[in-house]
């Protein structure tokens, strides 16, 4: 049982990771009905700032959290600005543009924002400092650290925010209603382009959090590690149903837990047949027998026809 | 990559623009003759910084060898590097194969990796063209009956073997757990280790699997943490090995951790952090101190790129070495012509001396375990791959033939 509860608590933390990646997935196609596939980059040049930043702090006579605060107080308005920066410079031309356009220049961006990074903070390994307590909890066999509830809370405390400020705010309504036609809302006194540059700078935010979060967890920051965790994170939101925000909630803590338990059980369960290599397998069988029964995803609907 | 071949097209194709600038331009002066040495290695993804560690140790020997004004068949001649990046990627390594076997190098130093090493090393013998890979490890590299593939560095089955005998000698362990990345090199050596710690008495309590692009190893060590293993071996490289340690201590894990050449790097103890004290590595060869000329490379290497080795850099250097000096024995820079003298090198590197056998491995590949202490590797002792050769299991002084 220690090991099942433990395997949950992988899954949660990983996933709760998945999940606020996801969130700037869905926010973006929510309203643009656009990939944004350079939110993955985003994400490493967040964590990339904050590294930088929690460097230069280093050896300051600040205590460890604060340091990582001030870390990730300079990484989100970095990330805003790219957001941003992205938008304006990729997107916004392509906004009348045929529906591929946008996918490949974004698909750019990504490779642009990896190479830069490259050339940046090089080819190396980023070691986090060990500025957090590590030490672990045991509860019920299972064990836990700090860091993994304060990363699962705080992921759980912004989703939260961030429901709040779509569905109750002024901004939030904008928001719904650019996604339902961007013509009408414009029309209804709606600057669209900026509630759209909005969203990306939203979302932006919570990929430098995000960002962060990865760094301290894995203890590493890379210029490669957007990529695969930018995958993840656009099937979580495609599971959870992409558009919709607790979507990708679900979606991102679904797949890690799906992650956790599939790398720890299936070699037991199919008698050693398949290993735990195929953990990922796993996770997207479940993902596939999702869309094939809910092609919009777990949460989501039929919505918008978008122009 | 999961998502859509479109994608990591559109990468690959990317980063073939980005590799093609990275060609050490050297035009021949009059009277010189220019020979081409290829080299590939992973310049971009995850592996990289191993990657640009090996294209160092080529370029150093290649700078070298022209500052010395080597004269072969009555030329003048100057080397030069093309060297492309192979991503780790087995597709890409032919890929790659193929761009510099139509450059008509003259010989390849390289890949990195045995996954991109053993279908590229068909495209190279059909070419001609003789290939010393630095760090490919997987047996069956030179088992293909390639006459153009050597190493310089043992393989798994020496390594393995070792290895092995390492955990159930000199650590006196019994439970035994092993992942791997599932890469040629690493389920390559973890089958070999496996074998050995079975042959040695041990017993195998877990078998796991990763990938050479995780980073979250929590679920399967936390199906390893129930069976209470005695040591944790690593196959694979270390972007894994660093978070993987990382995360066997946070998990409250107490086995001894153990891993082959790809977690013998300073960038492995830097992500493992404190985690990381205790651990253990192998690698093939003596170690660099122990060497005449090892220190003086290391010396260069750090003045000249201003950073520490990452792994392999010395057995890049030492094959490039090797490869001069069997087109000066020939006397021809011709693959054809100085190909029988590579096999018949005999040359005391910085790594060790190097003699291949009859497949093009080493002979006699020694093997060294360093342990991490207070932050760094250090040597605990040096194996034999002889068969014959007694095993120490104290920890002994490295014989050094050469001084």
């Amino acid at each position: 049982m220690d090991i099942f509860l433990q395997q949950i608590i992988n899954g949660l933390v990983l996933g709760s990771i998945y999940a606020l990646v996801a969130l700037g997935y869905t926010m973006v196609y929510g309203i643009l009905g656009l990939i944004n596939f350079a939110h993955g980059e985003v994400v490493m040049i967040g964590a990339m700032v904050a590294l930088a930043a929690i460097h230069a702090l280093t050896g300051t006579p600040l205590p460890g959290p604060v340091i990582v605060l001030m870390g990730l107080l300079i990484a989100i308005p970095a990330c805003m600005l790219l957001g941003y920066g992205i938008e304006r410079v990729a997107y916004r031309p392509l906004r009348n543009a045929p529906r591929l356009a946008p996918l490949i220049t974004a698909i750019g961006v990504s490779i642009v924002l990896q190479n830069l990074a490259m050339i940046i903070w090089g080819r190396q390994y980023i070691a986090f400092p060990p500025l957090l307590p590590n030490d672990a909890y045991v509860i019920a066999g299972a064990s836990i650290t700090l860091l993994q509830i304060f990363i699962f809370l705080l992921a759980m405390a912004i989703m939260a925010g961030l429901i709040f400020l779509v569905k109750k705010t002024r901004l939030g309504r904008a928001m719904r209603a650019t996604a339902q036609n961007p013509e009408v809302a414009g029309l209804m006194g709606v600057n669209v382009n900026s509630v759209i540059s909005a969203t990306f700078i939203i979302g932006s935010a919570l990929a430098a959090v995000a960002g962060l979060m990865v760094g301290a967890y894995y203890g590493l920051a890379h210029y490669y590690m957007g990529f695969l965790l930018g995958l993840k994170a656009f099937s979580a939101a495609v599971l959870g149903g992409i558009g919709n925000l607790g979507g990708a909630m679900l979606g991102g803590l679904l797949l890690g837990v799906i992650e956790s338990l599939g790398a720890g059980y299936i070699g037991p369960l199919t008698g050693g047949v398949l290993g735990s290599h195929y953990q990922d397998v796993f996770a997207f069988f479940v993902l596939i027998l999702v869309l094939v029964f809910r092609p919009s995803g777990l949460l989501g609907e039929r919505t918008t026809e978008r122009a | 990559m999961r998502l859509s071949g479109r994608f990591s097209f559109g990468l690959a194709a990317a980063t073939l623009i980005l590799s093609g600038c990275q060609e050490t331009s050297s035009l021949p002066k009059v009277g010189e003759q220019l020979v081409k040495i290829g080299h590939a290695a992973p310049l971009t993804g995850t592996q990289a910084h191993i990657g640009k560690d090996n294209e160092n140790g080529v370029r150093l020997a290649i700078e070298e060898a022209n500052a010395a004004g080597i004269v072969i068949g009555g030329q003048k001649i100057r080397f030069q590097l093309l060297s492309e990046d192979d991503q780790a990627d087995p597709k890409n390594g032919t890929i790659v194969a193929h761009k510099l076997a139509d450059a008509e190098i003259n010989g390849m130093i390289g890949h990195l990796n045995s996954g991109t090493t053993i279908p590229a090393s068909r495209v190279y013998h059909d070419a001609g063209i003789p290939q010393i890979s630095p760090s490919a490890t997987n047996p069956k590299y030179t088992q293909q009956g390639f006459k153009s593939a050597f190493r310089t560095m043992a393989n798994d089955v020496q390594q393995g073997r070792l290895l092995g005998q390492f955990v159930t000698g000199h650590l006196a362990a019994k439970r035994i757990a092993i992942i791997d990345d599932r890469t040629a090199y690493g389920q390559g050596l973890a089958d070999e280790f496996e074998k050995s710690v079975k042959a040695n008495g041990g017993v195998i309590v877990a078998r796991e699997f990763t990938t050479d692009k995780s980073t979250d190893f929590r679920a399967i060590l936390t199906a390893i943490k129930g069976k209470q293993p005695d040591v944790l071996f690593f196959g694979g490289m270390d972007p894994q090995g660093g978070p993987l340690m990382r995360q066997v201590r946070s998990l409250g894990i107490t086995a001894r951790f153990l891993g082959g050449d790809g977690v013998y790097t300073p960038e492995f103890i830097k992500l493992a952090g404190s985690a990381a004290e205790g651990a253990y590595s192998s690698l093939p060869g003596v170690p660099l101190e122990k060497m005449p000329s090892g220190i003086a490379f290391r010396d260069k290497y750090r003045t000249k790129y201003s950073r520490e080795i990452q792994l392999y850099a010395p057995f890049c250097y030492d094959a490039v070495n090797i490869m001069i000096e069997a087109m000066r024995r020939a006397d021809s820079v011709k693959p054809e012509k100085y190909l029988p003298e590579l096999a018949k090198t005999d040359h005391h590197g910085v790594t060790a001396r190097i003699m291949f056998d009859e497949k093009g491995d080493l002979k006699d590949g020694a093997i060294t375990f360093y342990q991490v202490r207070n932050g760094k590797w250090e040597v605990t002792e040096t194996l034999s791959s002889m068969p014959t050769a007694s095993v120490p299991t104290a920890a002994t002084p490295v014989a050094d033939e050469q001084s």
